[in-house]
């Protein structure tokens, strides 16, 4: 499994790459390294998931992405793979989710529109539930009113303490 | 912004080489000059277009817990309990949304216990019902904000 030096990696990657032409190079003189072993960890660390993903983080009004839009759905439990795999498919879903229903809330799967604005995202909402047959299911749409908070999340490595990197949604 | 920087964020979104000279490869791809991409994505950066150019880690797998969680929040308390809610370190975003479950946060602690001590302890704060929505399935999103 992990072991420290790939914990080091983690914390001194997680702010950003370097912006040079051997980029893993450079991490691996900071850390005392071998470019090869910095690239062999990082191959491997992404190939477990550990790292979901390496690339730009975008932020989204930035690009013009002012809306964004929580949509729920009550799903039979039989279908909620199938209709999950296929939403999550689909051109402009950012993420999506299974949750457990709860007494008061009976919506068993989530996804995120993120949208120039907010018709662009109930038109792309339509179109999503006539190529996955949606519209039988109870659903929701829940638009963000305010956001008070965001920030990436705290991680500290079991090893080195550490900057807060960013997630996806919980 | 302009077509190439877009094309550029497009395919960087998808995925970075870990290889001896990763900027090379890509910008071979993009029809660019490594300089040029290096000059472009420095500068995106510091005009804060990028938020970053780096990883996204899974927390879970790191030993982390994160989960998605509501609060029916009476309109007179919403600043009041916003407030106690934000002063969390775990609660990482914080939403108001258009439904009677009208605050939805997202809460990273480093360890699964931790993350139940927080949900009691905003339970116990503000007095309201925390209403928790783990995932039990993350589906694969190919991950693309179109530029």
């Amino acid at each position: 499994m992990l072991d420290a030096r790939d914990f080091e990696l983690l914390t001194e990657i997680q702010s950003g790459l370097p912006i040079s032409p051997r980029p893993y190079h450079e991490i691996g003189q900071t850390l005392g390294m071998p470019e090869a072993e910095v690239i062999e960890r990082l191959t491997f660390l992404k190939q477990t998931g550990l790292i979901k993903r390496l690339g730009v983080i975008v932020k989204h009004r930035q690009l013009g992405y002012r809306a964004n839009a929580m949509i729920v759905w009550n799903i039979p439990d039989a279908l909620v793979k199938t209709l999950g795999g296929r939403i999550s498919r689909s051109t402009f879903v950012t993420l999506c989710y299974q949750r457990p229903r709860t007494t008061e809330w009976p919506y068993n799967l989530y996804c995120m529109i993120h949208g120039k604005d907010r018709d662009t995202v109930l038109a792309q909402l339509e179109q999503l539930s006539v190529d996955c047959n949606l519209d039988q299911f109870d659903r929701e749409i829940l638009f963000s009113r305010r956001c008070f908070k965001q920030r990436g999340a705290l991680y500290r490595p079991v090893v080195a303490p550490a900057k807060p990197p960013e997630f996806a949604h919980g | 912004m302009d077509e190439i920087d877009r094309r550029i964020i497009n395919a960087l979104q998808t995925g970075f080489p870990i290889s001896e000279r990763p900027y090379l490869e890509t910008a071979r791809a993009l029809g660019l000059s490594e300089q040029e991409l290096l000059d472009r994505l420095d500068r995106l950066l510091k005009d804060q277009t990028l938020s970053r150019f780096g990883p996204l880690y899974d927390a879970e797998a790191m030993g982390g817990a994160l989960t998605l969680a509501a609060i029916r929040v009476p309109d007179e308390r919403f600043e009041e309990v916003t407030n106690i809610v934000n002063a969390f370190p775990e609660v990482a975003h914080n939403y108001a949304r258009n439904h009677v479950l009208n605050m939805w946060f997202v809460l990273a602690t480093e360890t699964p216990a931790q993350l139940q001590q927080a949900l009691i302890s905003i339970e116990n704060q503000t007095g309201l019902t925390v209403y928790n929505m783990p995932k039990i399935t993350e589906y694969f999103v190919g991950l693309k904000l179109e530029a």
